[in-house]
C-alpha cells in the first residue's frame, strides 16, 4: 500500500467516523420506490384511527336484523307484479333516492292490501367494484329497502332479502346505461304455496 | 495521547455500527438490501434450459417465470439448467458464477408434469430459500352466464382442474384451511348466501354459517379460526368464530358494507375493506376485537380484497380507478403501496412473492400468476366460463 492509498483510506475512515459519531445516517435502506403510481384519482389523507363503535350512520335509523330465507320454498315467487317498482341507486351508494319513495309506497301498499303475501328484496350491483365488495353493497341496498319499508309501516318479519352482488345483472352491457339499470333492488312478491 | 484514545474509541464505535448494519441487512433477508428484490422493479435472474421437451419444458418455463427467473441463452445465464424428460425427469443445475453444480437429481413415481414441478421446486428453493409452490393448488370460482357456477380446484398453474361442487348455484369466495385439504366457500344452493365447509379428501361438507342475511368471505387463520362477513346484525360486518362455529363474535359495527376479511399470519389482526368518512379504505382490527386502524393506501382509489403475505411483510389488494389494479403495500405502512399489474382479487402463494389473481380479457375473467418483484406474469390454463376469486393453498 503506497502513501496515496493510505491517505484516501484514512479519509474514508474519517468520513465513517464522523457520520457514525453523529448518528445521522439511517443504517437500513427502505426498499419500496417512492415514485407516484399511475391512475391516482383519490389523494385524500385520512386519520389513522377510525372513530369507532359510534352508532351506525344509517339514514333509515337503527339497523334491522334480516330474517332467515329457509322458508322461501314455501312460497311461489312472482317477480312481475312489482317489476315496475324496481328502485335504482347511485354508483357506490345504498342510499334510497327521494324519487323512489313512490315505488316504495307502492310496494308497501301491495303488502298491506294482501296480508298473506310476503316480500323478497333482491339487492344488485353493476359490474364495477370487486365481487365481495359488491356482494356486501348489494346486501346494504336490500337492507336499506327493508328499513325504508319498515318506516312505511311494513312488518320487517314479512320482508326477506338477498344480495346477488354483480352476479345477476339486468342488462349485460358494459356502459353507464347498463350499469344504471343494474344498480337496483328488485321486489319479488311471495305467495304461500297451496297447502303450505 | 488522550486525543489518540478518543480517536481509537471512535473507530471502534464506527466499526461496531458498520458491523451492526451488515448484520441487520442479512438478518431481515433480501428485502432491505438495496439493488435487490425491489417490489415491481427487480430484474429477473437469467437461466438457460436444455434437454427438456414438451410438458416438462412448459412446466419448468412457467414455474421459473412466475418466481422471478427468465430463460436466456446459455452464455448469458447465471444458472444453466440441463437434463432430460424422456421417461422420468432428470435435472442438473450449474451456477456459472460460483462455478459449481448446485443440484443434480432424478424424479420418479409421478407423471412428467408433477416431476417437472418437483424439479423446478428444488431449483427455486436452492436459489431463493423460499417455500416451494410447484405442487400447490388453487381454488377458484367458475361462473357461467346467468350467474350460477361451481367451485374448482386445480394445480396452481390451472392444470388438472376439478369441480368440487355440482350444485349449479351462485358460488363465491373459496378459502383454504391452512395445512389441510379443505375449503370454505359461499354457495346460494339453499336459497341464501351461506358458507359451507368441505373436506376435499372425503368430499363431505356442512353448512358452516347459514345465519339470516349474508354469509360470505370466509378466511381462516393458521389455528383454524374463521373470519367472515355476516349481516345478521343488520349490516354486512366482520365476524369471527372458532373452527367449530363456537365463540361467534362481531368485530365491526359500521354501516359501510365491510368486505373481504383476511388474517395476519400471526393471527393477531384481521384486515378488511370498509368505508370511512365516505372514502373506501382498508382497515385492520385486533382479531379479539378493539379499535380498528386504517391501512394507509392514500392515492389508491377504492381499495378492496386485501390479502396478507404468509411472511407477514406485505398486504396485496385491489385498487379501482378506471381499471382494477393489483397493488402491494408493506404491512407495517413503512412506505407507499406499489401498483403492479391490472387485475383483481390477489391471493399470495406460500412463497410470499408469487400471487394468483383474476383479470378481464374481452370481458371474460381469466386467472394469472404474478411474481411481485419482477412483475413477470402468465395466464394459467383456463376452465370455460369466468374464472375468478382465486385462493392459493397455504
Amino acid at each position: 500500500m503506497n502513501m496515496k492509498m493510505l491517505r484516501s483510506a484514512a479519509c474514508a475512515l474519517a468520513v465513517i467516523v464522523a457520520t457514525a459519531g453523529c448518528h445521522h445516517k439511517p443504517v437500513a435502506v427502505t426498499p419500496i420506490p417512492t415514485s407516484s403510481p399511475t391512475g391516482v384519482t383519490d389523494t385524500t389523507s385520512l386519520p389513522s384511527t377510525i372513530p369507532y363503535n359510534a352508532p351506525p350512520q344509517n339514514p333509515n335509523g337503527q339497523p334491522i336484523p334480516p330474517v332467515a330465507n329457509s322458508d322461501l320454498a314455501n312460497y311461489d315467487q312472482n317477480p312481475e307484479k312489482l317489476a315496475a317498482n324496481t328502485i335504482h341507486f347511485a354508483y357506490d351508494s345504498a342510499v334510497i333516492r327521494d324519487s323512489d319513495q313512490a315505488n316504495l309506497q307502492a310496494v308497501a301498499q301491495e303488502l298491506q292490501a294482501n296480508p298473506r303475501e310476503a316480500l323478497l328484496v333482491e339487492g344488485n350491483c353493476d359490474e364495477r367494484g370487486t365481487e365481495e365488495y359488491n356482494r356486501s353493497l348489494g346486501e346494504r341496498r336490500a337492507l336499506a329497502a327493508r328499513e325504508a319499508l319498515a318506516k312505511l309501516g311494513v312488518d320487517p318479519s314479512r320482508v326477506h332479502e338477498i344480495s346477488y352482488g354483480k352476479d345477476k345483472p339486468a342488462d349485460p352491457g358494459h356502459d353507464e346505461a347498463a350499469w344504471a339499470k343494474n344498480r337496483r333492488d328488485d321486489f319479488v312478491v311471495l305467495t304461500p304455496k297451496m297447502g303450505a | 495521547m488522550k486525543k489518540i484514545q478518543i480517536y481509537l474509541s471512535r473507530i471502534l464505535f464506527a466499526g461496531f455500527l458498520f458491523g451492526a448494519a451488515i448484520a441487520q441487512a442479512q438478518d431481515s433477508s433480501e428485502i432491505i438490501v438495496p439493488g435487490r428484490l425491489q417490489m415491481g422493479f427487480t430484474p429477473p435472474i437469467p437461466v438457460s434450459i436444455s434437454g427438456f421437451t414438451g410438458t416438462a419444458l412448459e412446466v419448468l418455463e412457467f414455474d421459473l417465470y412466475v418466481q422471478g427467473f427468465k430463460v436466456v441463452s446459455a452464455d448469458q445465464a447465471q444458472y444453466q439448467i440441463s437434463g432430460s424428460s424422456t421417461g422420468d425427469v432428470v435435472g442438473h443445475v450449474t451456477d456459472k458464477y460460483a462455478r459449481k453444480e448446485i443440484l443434480s437429481r432424478s424424479y420418479t413415481g409421478a407423471d412428467i408434469r408433477r416431476e417437472a414441478h418437483a424439479f423446478a421446486d428444488d431449483f427455486v428453493s436452492a436459489v431463493t430459500g423460499r417455500p416451494k409452490i410447484g405442487q400447490t393448488k388453487i381454488a377458484f370460482k367458475v361462473e357461467q352466464p346467468g350467474g350460477s357456477g361451481e367451485i374448482y380446484v386445480s394445480d396452481f398453474d390451472g392444470h388438472n382442474p376439478q369441480a368440487i361442487t355440482t350444485d349449479g348455484a351462485i358460488v363465491a369466495a373459496p378459502a383454504w384451511v391452512p395445512g389441510r385439504l379443505a375449503l370454505y366457500y359461499t354457495s346460494y344452493k339453499l336459497g341464501n348466501p351461506d358458507i359451507f365447509y368441505q373436506d376435499l379428501s372425503s368430499g363431505q361438507r356442512r353448512n358452516f354459517a347459514g345465519y339470516p342475511g349474508l354469509n360470505t368471505s370466509a378466511a381462516v387463520s393458521r389455528d383454524g379460526k374463521v373470519a367472515m362477513i355476516l349481516s345478521r346484525g343488520g349490516n354486512p360486518n366482520v365476524w369471527v368464530c372458532d373452527a367449530d362455529g363456537s365463540n361467534l363474535k362481531q368485530l365491526t359495527f359500521t354501516h359501510a358494507d365491510d368486505s373481504s376479511p383476511c388474517w395476519s399470519p400471526d393471527g393477531q389482526w384481521i384486515c378488511y375493506a370498509t368505508k370511512i368518512h365516505s372514502h373506501r379504505q382498508l382497515a385492520k382490527i385486533p382479531a379479539t376485537g378493539g379499535e380498528p386502524q386504517t391501512v394507509p393506501t392514500s392515492g389508491f382509489p377504492n381499495p378492496t380484497e386485501p390479502d396478507w403475505s404468509p411472511d407477514g411483510k406485505w398486504i396485496a389488494f385491489t385498487s379501482q380507478g378506471g381499471e382494477f389494479d393489483i397493488c402491494v403495500t408493506p404491512a407495517d405502512g413503512s412506505s407507499r403501496p406499489v401498483t403492479l399489474v391490472q387485475g383483481q382479487h390477489p391471493s399470495w402463494s406460500p412463497n410470499s412473492r408469487t400471487l394468483v389473481y383474476n383479470q378481464s380479457i374481452n370481458y371474460r375473467q381469466v386467472l394469472s400468476v404474478l411474481d411481485v418483484f419482477t412483475k413477470q406474469h402468465k395466464n394459467t390454463a383456463r376452465v370455460s366460463g369466468d374464472d375468478s376469486e382465486p385462493a392459493w393453498e397455504k
